[in-house]
């Protein structure tokens, strides 16, 4: 077969084309719902920050015998009222068992609450007769540097993918639609990050992990649709833009219902592992990104081809009037 | 293109096989009780301390010193510099002013034999204050150490860099490993200027100058001419490791106080005990649960997909382990896992594309070849941009966040982020590289290895039907 055969060939619009452009109110009413729900639910449960950006108190008690680290975190939890990380160690220099609590508090612990701490888990753990042995005020490790970095990393990097997608997608108007995947993506972080806050789950080095899996996951989704847009514009050419975009979409549906299930399937599965077997604080981490990764398969698939759509026309239309 | 025929399904299928097994298992000698590893497997792996623990060192100042809050956060910073030139990525530092504290937490592998915590720690607190001094003079301090007394040309704060170099003496016979300084140049009393000054002063003088870690000499050279041009070596008895060490420790930057060691213990997971197994029972089950998927929509390309995905997901280890010889290893943490995921939900997304692209191709009523041939031509475009948006965003946040020293940190620490410090995090850079190398073997894997695998079974006449690749029958 010649490759010039191969080129010229029937294009096969599904059979039911589904008209995703005319739906702009609704995906909007979504998006806008979603958003207010998400934002609401946030505000009111208040952002806490872990420990690395917030700074805290860490205090080490040895210990004798077997502890429970998760009954210690309650009773810590009970008494401090912020979350509680508690772990166990063996002193390397001195022997001996001890125990680290780390919580975090606003303005260090006083002499006062740190002996009524001390009282009370020695008394609810008698049999480990609880020995203090060190406590540390400690400042945040990452600070506001840290997240500003990251998130001019983050920006910097959205620019690139901005400039890429220009380039890549010159055929079909380029910029616009990296703006448009941007702008998905932003959707996606807010659920994700919003997610966090509800569920109650502290500001950790766990969301910065949640927020660039979703940004790689978000951006790839969307640029799968752009590529059947690129491709059915010279398949026909004669098409309108909104034509073109409800094809693609249409074609692209079962990809990425079929991807969607597989990523946000593992995810649902390491919820389900991490409760049954009871590593709650992984949940910070699937949770929210099981949440993003919906949110990314419905804005890859409506907000940034309709919006985009929005635009085009937008521009057409003022290009017609001003002439 | 070259022909693929028949047998290039097994080549494929033995190649992805055996670079599972190894980068799985790794390749070592046991010879009695020595163990030589030549390529590192799984159980080689530096897991994170969030998902393994560590250990949690405390520092402090010695004596009744009383640092202020300036001190403790350049210590602090130096000690994270010096965490990661010691290739420990993955940390937490704490400080707390009151008490002046610095606490640091990083992994550790029980049973490691190749990384010794004990040094780890004395490397991390050590002082090593770095002096050039007329004169090799020494007095007896209050303690009875023999401490350096010769006037200070120039401290470790006066070098703006250090590297090091595998250069022939200066008899040219041999060659020898130095570290080579490059001196500040900003204004009159910069480290260059005061080295001009006192190699002026010196030259041809029976005073030479000389070099001292703390209170240990290092070496001490004639001065034979004025060097104006801001550039110094250290010669000594090094060796690869040593020099190298020195020039890490020089970088890092001295710590503005000494320090000791207050207490010193392991630590228990951040994410809990057993963390590190409910992942991988999930990833199992997650993974089991892709592949009977895969089959069930894609049948044929769908046993290829899974076959791909085994390579995608040892190619993952191998990046971590550091199979690759020109690719150092990495810690692995919850960030690294997500990356993990990534690439591997990318790696099933390029496989489910091609699977539709075949199908759809089939439907247009092409022959069999032509729909593979095509539906890979065209899936390629979507999973090349899609990939390369991904290579954008990891090898920025690699840079970024990752060892000062490291190509791409260079590029972009004197560019975009130069209001920052060059710092190291640990948790984000280990994201970035797990995803590079996931999307790489994306690359090999999921687009080249599964269309070779694919065209080749295409040859079979049982693989003939074209019921197998998802089309109707015709």
């Amino acid at each position: 077969m010649s490759k010039k055969e191969t080129q010229k060939e029937v294009v096969l619009t599904p059979k039911k084309v589904y008209d995703f452009c005319s739906k702009k109110k609704l995906i909007l009413g979504v998006v806008i719902a979603v958003l207010v729900v998400f934002i609401a639910g946030a505000v009111i449960r208040g952002i806490h920050l872990a420990i690395e950006f917030k700074g805290g108190t860490l205090i080490t008690y040895t210990y004798q015998g077997e502890i429970n680290t998760n009954d210690v975190a309650s009773a810590v939890k009970d008494i401090v009222g912020s979350s509680v990380v508690v772990r166990t160690g063996e002193s390397l220099d001195s022997g001996g068992k001890q125990l680290t609590i780390s919580f975090t508090s606003d303005e260090g612990l006083t002499v006062d609450r740190q002996t009524e701490l001390t009282t009370a888990l020695r008394e609810k753990f008698a049999a480990n007769s609880l020995e203090i042995f060190d406590s540390n005020d400690v400042s945040p490790t990452s600070g506001r540097e840290f997240l500003l970095k990251c998130l001019i990393a983050v920006i910097f990097a959205a620019i690139v993918v901005i400039i890429y997608i220009a380039i890549r997608f010159k055929n079909i108007g380029g910029w616009s639609a990296g703006v448009c995947s941007i702008f998905a993506l932003c959707l996606d972080l807010l659920v994700a990050f919003t997610t966090t806050v509800v569920c109650g789950f502290n500001i950790d080095s766990n969301i910065v992990a949640v927020f660039l899996t979703i940004l790689g996951y978000s951006i790839n989704n969307t640029i799968v649709i752009y590529d059947r847009i690129r491709e059915n514009r010279k398949l026909m050419p004669k098409a309108s833009l909104n034509e073109l975009i409800n094809v693609s979409c249409t074609q692209s549906l079962t990809r990425s219902i079929r991807t969607s299930i597989t990523t946000i399937g593992t995810m649902l599965v390491v919820t389900i592992v991490v409760m049954v077997t009871g590593y709650d604080s992984l949940l910070s981490f699937s949770v929210p990104l099981m949440m993003g990764l919906i949110s990314g398969t419905f804005s890859s698939l409506f907000v940034a081809p309709v919006t985009w759509s929005w635009w085009m026309n937008k521009r057409a239309a003022k290009e017609k009037s001003s002439k | 293109m070259k022909k693929t025929g028949k047998s290039t399904f097994f080549i494929v299928v033995a190649f992805i096989a055996l670079f599972a097994v190894t980068s799985v298992f790794g390749i070592d000698k046991l010879y009695g009780d020595n163990r030589t590893t030549y390529v590192k497997g799984v159980d080689d792996i530096r897991l994170g301390i969030d998902v393994k623990g560590g250990v949690d060192v405390t520092f402090g100042p010695a004596g009744e010193y009383d640092a202020d809050e300036g001190q403790l956060d350049s210590a602090t910073e130096v000690i994270k510099t010096r965490l990661s030139s010691l290739g420990i990525t993955d940390n937490e530092v704490y400080s707390d002013t009151k008490s002046d504290r610095i606490i640091v937490r990083f992994p550790w592998k029980v049973g490691e034999t190749n990384f010794d915590p004990e040094s780890a720690v004395k490397e991390l607190g050590e002082m090593a204050e770095l002096t050039f001094r007329k004169g090799t003079d020494t007095t007896t301090d209050a303690e009875g150490n023999e401490v350096p007394s010769g006037e200070i040309v120039l401290t470790g704060d006066d070098i703006a860099s250090a590297k090091s170099q595998y250069l022939p003496t200066e008899d040219g016979k041999d060659l020898e490993y130095v570290v080579s300084l490059e001196l500040k140049s900003d204004g009159e009393n910069s480290g260059k200027e005061k080295f001009a000054a006192a190699t002026a002063e010196l030259s041809g003088s029976e005073t030479p100058i000389s070099i001292w870690m703390d209170n240990t000499l290092i070496s001490a050279p004639r001065v034979n001419a004025t060097i104006t041009d801001g550039k110094a070596q250290i010669s000594g008895s090094f060796d690869a490791d040593s020099s190298k060490k020195l020039a890490d420790q020089i970088n890092s930057g001295a710590l503005p106080f000494k320090m000791e060691t207050k207490s010193f213990r392991t630590i228990s997971p951040t994410m809990g005990e057993g963390s590190l197994d409910a992942i991988l029972l999930a990833a199992l089950i997650a993974f089991i649960g892709i592949a009977v998927y895969m089959i069930f929509l894609y049948r044929l390309p769908g046993v290829v997909a899974v076959l791909a995905l085994c390579g995608q997901v040892a190619g993952s280890i191998a990046a971590i382990t550091g199979w690759f010889g020109f690719m150092n290893g990495s810690t692995l943490t919850i960030p690294g896992i997500a990356g993990i995921i990534l690439a591997v939900g990318m790696g099933v997304d390029a496989n489910i594309i091609t699977g539709e692209r075949i199908k759809e191709e089939l439907r247009t009523g092409k022959s069999l070849d032509a729909a593979i041939k095509i539906a890979y031509k065209r899936a390629f475009s979507a999973i090349l941009d899609g990939n390369i948006t991904n290579v954008i965003i990891a090898v920025i946040l690699m840079g970024a966040f990752g060892v000062p020293d490291s190509f791409f940190s260079k590029i972009l620490n004197k560019t975009i982020f130069f209001a920052f410090g060059a710092t190291a995090e640990g948790v984000v850079y280990s994201f970035g590289f797990t995803l590079l190398a996931g999307v790489i073997c994306n690359f090999i894997f999921g687009v080249f290895a599964s269309r070779l695998m694919v065209t080749s079974l295409s040859k079979f006449k049982c693989f003939k039907n074209r019921k197998l690749y998802g089309g109707d029958t015709k």
